[in-house]
């Protein structure tokens, strides 16, 4: 895959839906373009966070450790970003990513995603967006958990 | 020292300064002699006196004498000659004196350049000697910077002066003495003025002159203090840069400038004010000759003869003069910077020499304990830092020295280690006061390594190797011309009091060690850096280092093996991707374009990095290839995306750290050179720009960059490039690259990249650490993992050991201690800059170490945190100075004291 397709991927995930293109290409062209093989681990719970990703190709798992050994909590497709909530937060890492398929992924470290977050507040918007939805998906689940019990 | 220069150089350099002199003296002869020849050839053949008649011949090489009461007597009767045989034979004659007298002249000096370079070296050496022998108070208030001033540069105009010391005072003085009485003889009168003058000039230029010497003093003093803030600029940069205070530096050194010029300026001032006086002085006389000498030759009171031969002895007077007051002067300027430097060697309480004495032989273990007897030390300000501490360290015994922040402990390992002596009391051994034993007991015997560490600019081996060199224990075999050097080493040693140790010889003590020869030693080394935690250090900078192959050669003998093993392994555990081995005939995706070009490691500067574009060789090899109007259009593409990615960053942008193609500086250059060649064809573009876009596509490698500029055709034209390149490689380039060549070492490669041989993967994030591993792994399946060590102490460790981490120097003083195996061993907070994880590691690891093979010394440890003095038999607590608990680790814990609280 050469980087214009990686922009066109980059382009395709929400969180960069708004970032001119050859802003975008700085961005894929500074990234590590990295191969994962079935099994591999992206990165640990409880390591310190320095890099998200973008996933360009195959399926990962996010997985939590629990008492009896990790829980499959999602699942990632192409497009998705994952890994940038230690970032944002300076916090070591909440779960565990697991390729699940043969995975490539664009693997953008942390200084340079604040960098961006600096210069396009657009994205930062967006980073927000995406961010408040999925808190309000998790009060949800906590109001329906709580009401089941 | 001898605080007078004369004594000092009379002392010792009697014999040859007679001798010198009695030479100078004999040149005389010959030098007189020629002196009146020339007057002998114009009188004789020239002008024909004696050879009147057409065929006359005169005696040469008559010898007669008028010897008293004998009368007459002829020794050799001569050759009788004609005019022109006369002329020619005169002639020659003056020729051989021209030589004899150059000859003298020769001897003399190349006898007085020797003489002074001699004592330079005794002065030298003497004073090296005596830092050496210093106490060690003195150290806290020089600056390094000015002891190396003095040693190199203010001793550095004795040497000129030394020979000539004695020399010039007898010779000049006798001449103008000889001239003096001459024109006494002549006239008394006239004589007296010359000799009035003559006084006048003795007395006031001297006096003159004081204030010279007085300036001469401050300008030494000056540009001594000059190198010693010099040199605290360099050791203090980070200092400076950190506060922002490098104006300030500026500023001082300016003022200091400033006033060494006007120190400087005053001198130059009068020392041509003396020089004007003095040359009016000298001129005066003549004056005084015409007007007086000319009023009684009118008067008719004095013959006109006698007035011109007067005159004429003047001319010989003011020479000599001008040359004994520029000696005088010398002398004085001289005796001023020697005193100034003896003046700051002069130091009580001097080691005495027995102490540092030369001991070859094991001067055998220290059995007696080492004991503290009212011990008292102060520091420079005079606050206690010890105040009457009596305690004994018994043979065998683990002590932990526990303090609060004004403890005392640190002071106390100090005085152990001899690096504090105390203001009372004493410590002694057995019955022997520690001081009074010599170093070659004590720096055997015991060892000590503390936070500050001071690692030498050297190997990484040698300053380990540092604390084991204590005598030349071999005798070097020289042979040939080497033999003879070492002679000359030795007698030219002696000749200037200095000490005839070979520094060749092999010093390093393997029985301490408890080795029996170099290669034991290495399995001691292994140990205390496996001890100490440095080992892993240690191997990744042997990686990442080129072998030394006259000295690593199992390294270049097994590579082959290693490499197909490195294959075995990655595929047995699945991960041939990791590495794309370089193989000759084929293109390695994940090497770079220029790599790929090269095949080789470039062992110059003609091939390497941007020079490779550059080369007119490679750059024919590309033509023919027809590769250069491909890489050409390759490097535009580059350059063009390149621009349009980075131009609008700012220079200091974190992405540039991902460009490898240039750097942020030269982007505006690129820019530029776009505009210039954009639509320009590519036979219209010069040869220097056509270098600038190729080298661009050097740096290329596809699965890294993904610029989508590689293809097949293209791959397979670089490969066929690469032997092309070789196949007519002319010979100059023949030592500029090594090929790659999977059964060879490659000398100018690392040796990660000798074992890889090949490229890691640029897709795999954790593939470097996981090939290290693997790495590791097989060395020392192979046993190659000492060879690494090896390769790896070969790090030169830079200045003061900068090129350390603050904890790997602290580490490797602490395995430098380790290695002597000594009696006492004392550890004063030695590794500060690790944290307490690692300290703990460390500490056990030590201690371990310290006893292995049923060896026991006494380890005393002043440790930075209470709770690791639990691994110790004793535990002595120090507070303000006083010895306050000591006990078990237990005992103190159950008595609730400070030691518990400090716990706490």
């Amino acid at each position: 895959m050469l980087l214009k397709d990686e922009v066109g991927m980059l382009q395709r995930v929400p969180l960069f839906s708004g970032i001119e293109p050859a802003k975008l290409k700085l961005l894929a062209f500074t990234s590590d373009r990295v191969n994962y093989s079935a099994g591999q681990i992206l990165f640990r719970q409880g390591d310190e966070g320095d890099a998200a990703y973008v996933i360009l190709s195959g399926k990962a798992d996010i997985l939590v450790d629990s008492d009896s050994g990790p829980i499959k909590v999602a699942e990632l497709l192409p497009n998705s970003i994952v890994g940038e909530i230690a970032i944002l937060c300076n916090s070591s890492r909440t779960a565990t990513v697991r390729a699940a398929t043969q995975l490539e992924a664009l693997r953008i470290r942390k200084d340079h995603f604040l960098r961006l977050m600096k210069e396009f507040p657009e994205m930062t918007i967006e980073m927000v967006r995406v961010l408040a939805d999925r808190l309000s998906h998790t009060t949800a689940d906590l109001i329906d958990a709580r009401s089941a019990k | 020292m001898e605080p007078s220069l004369a004594r000092y150089i009379w002392t010792h350099t009697r014999k040859q300064q007679l001798w010198i002199l009695m030479i100078v003296v004999l040149s005389m002869i010959p030098y007189f002699m020629s002196f009146d020849l020339p007057k002998l050839i114009v009188n004789g053949p020239i002008q024909g006196k004696g050879f009147e008649q057409p065929g006359a011949t005169q005696p040469f090489m008559r010898l007669h004498y008028d010897l008293p009461f004998i009368g007459d007597v002829l020794f050799f009767s001569g050759f009788q000659l004609g005019r022109k045989a006369t002329l020619l034979a005169l002639s020659l004659v003056f020729l051989l004196l021209v030589v004899i007298n150059g000859l003298f002249k020769l001897y003399i000096n190349t006898y007085k350049g020797r003489l002074g370079e001699r004592m330079l070296r005794r002065i030298r050496f003497e004073l090296v000697d005596r830092v050496l022998r210093f106490p060690p108070v003195y150290f806290k208030r020089v600056k390094s910077a000015e002891v190396a001033t003095m040693v190199k540069d203010e001793v550095e105009p004795l040497g000129g002066f030394i020979g000539d010391a004695f020399l010039q005072p007898v010779l000049l003085g006798g001449q103008a003495l000889t001239a003096m009485l001459f024109i006494l003889v002549q006239n008394v009168w006239l004589g007296m003025i010359a000799f009035v003058i003559v006084v006048i000039q003795i007395v006031l230029i001297p006096r003159m002159r004081r204030r010279l010497i007085v300036l001469g003093r401050q300008r030494q003093l000056t540009a001594r203090a000059l190198s010693g803030r010099v040199g605290e600029i360099v050791d203090g940069i980070g200092a400076v840069h950190v506060h922002d205070t490098s104006n300030y530096e500026r500023a001082d050194i300016a003022a200091r400038l400033g006033l060494i010029f006007k120190i400087r300026f005053d001198l130059y001032q009068w020392k041509f004010m003396v020089k004007f006086l003095n040359n009016f002085l000298a001129q005066i006389t003549p004056f005084l000759f015409y007007m007086i000498g000319g009023y009684l030759a009118i008067a008719g009171r004095l013959n006109v003869g006698q007035l011109v031969a007067v005159i004429g002895a003047y001319k010989d007077l003011p020479g000599p003069m001008k040359e004994l007051i520029d000696w005088d002067q010398d002398r004085q300027d001289v005796q001023v910077k020697y005193q100034q430097v003896v003046e700051q060697f002069t130091v009580e309480d001097l080691i005495a020499p027995r102490i540092g004495a030369l001991m070859v032989d094991d001067p055998g273990p220290m059995t007696n304990p080492l004991s503290a007897v009212s011990l008292s030390i102060a520091d420079d300000g005079g606050a206690m830092l010890l105040d009457r501490i009596s305690l004994q360290v018994k043979p065998g015994e683990t002590v932990a020295l526990v303090s609060t922040a004004t403890g005392g402990a640190e002071a106390l390992a100090e005085a152990f280690a001899r690096l504090n002596w105390p203001d009372s009391g004493r410590i002694v051994s057995g019955a022997d006061d520690l001081l009074e034993l010599p170093e070659a007991v004590t720096g055997r015997r015991m060892s000590y390594a503390s936070s500050d560490v001071f690692l030498f600019h050297a190997s990484l081996r040698d300053n380990l190797l540092y604390g084991l060199k204590h005598a030349p224990l071999t005798s070097v075999p020289y042979e040939g011309a080497a033999a003879d050097q070492q002679r000359w080493n030795i007698a030219e040693a002696h000749r200037s009091g200095n000490p005839d140790l070979d520094v060749h010889s092999d010093w390093i003590d393997y029985a301490s060690a408890g080795a029996t020869g170099p290669h034991g030693l290495f399995e001691a080394v292994r140990r205390v850096l496996d001890a100490v935690v440095l080992s892993r250090d240690i191997l990744d900078l042997g990686l990442r280092s080129l072998a030394d192959l006259q000295r690593h050669t199992e390294l270049a003998k097994r590579i082959v093996e290693l490499r197909a093993a490195l294959r075995t392994r990655l595929e047995q555990e699945g991960l041939s991707g990791l590495v794309v081995p370089f193989e000759p005939g084929a293109y390695n995706k994940e090497a770079t374009i220029g790599q790929n070009l090269l095949f080789g490691a470039a062992s110059g500067l003609a091939l390497a990095d941007k020079a490779l574009a550059a080369n007119p060789y490679f750059a024919s090899v590309l033509k023919q290839a027809g590769l250069d109007g491909t890489l050409y259009g390759m490097g535009m593409e580059i350059a063009e995306q390149t621009i349009e990615l980075f131009a609008d960053l700012p220079p200091d942008h974190q992405f540039f750290q991902q460009l490898a193609f240039m750097s942020a500086e030269e982007i505006p250059a690129y820019e530029t050179l776009l505009q210039r060649l954009k639509n320009r064809p590519y036979e219209a573009v010069s040869e220097a720009d056509r270098a600038m876009i190729i080298t661009l596509s050097f740096a290329y490698i596809e699965p890294l960059h993904r610029f989508g500029l590689l293809s097949d055709e293209l791959m397979n034209k670089i490969v066929a490039a690469r032997n092309q390149f070789y196949e007519n490689l002319p010979p100059e380039l023949q030592n500029a690259v090594e090929r790659y060549d999977p059964a060879k070492y490659i000398a100018a490669a690392t040796v990660m990249d000798n074992v890889l041989f090949g490229r890691v993967g640029n897709n795999h994030p954790d593939a470097p650490d996981r090939i290290r591993a693997i790495v590791y792994d097989i060395l020392d399946e192979l046993g190659l993992y000492a060879e690494l060590l090896d390769v790896g102490l070969d790090f030169d460790v830079g200045a003061g050991g900068r090129r350390l981490t603050g904890g790997q120097r602290q580490k490797l003083d602490v395995a430098r201690a380790l290695l002597k195996r000594p009696d006492f061993l004392i550890l004063n907070r030695p590794l500060s800059a690790l944290d307490q994880r690692m300290q703990d590691k460390v500490l056990r690891n030590v201690l371990e170490e310290a006893r292995r093979d049923d060896h026991s010394p006494a380890i005393v440890w002043a440790v930075t945190n209470p709770a690791m003095a639990m691994m110790f038999d004793r535990v002595i607590v120090f507070d303000s100075g006083q010895l306050v608990e000591d006990g078990t680790h237990e005992t103190l814990l159950a008595e609730n004291g400070i030691f518990k609280e400090l716990l706490s």
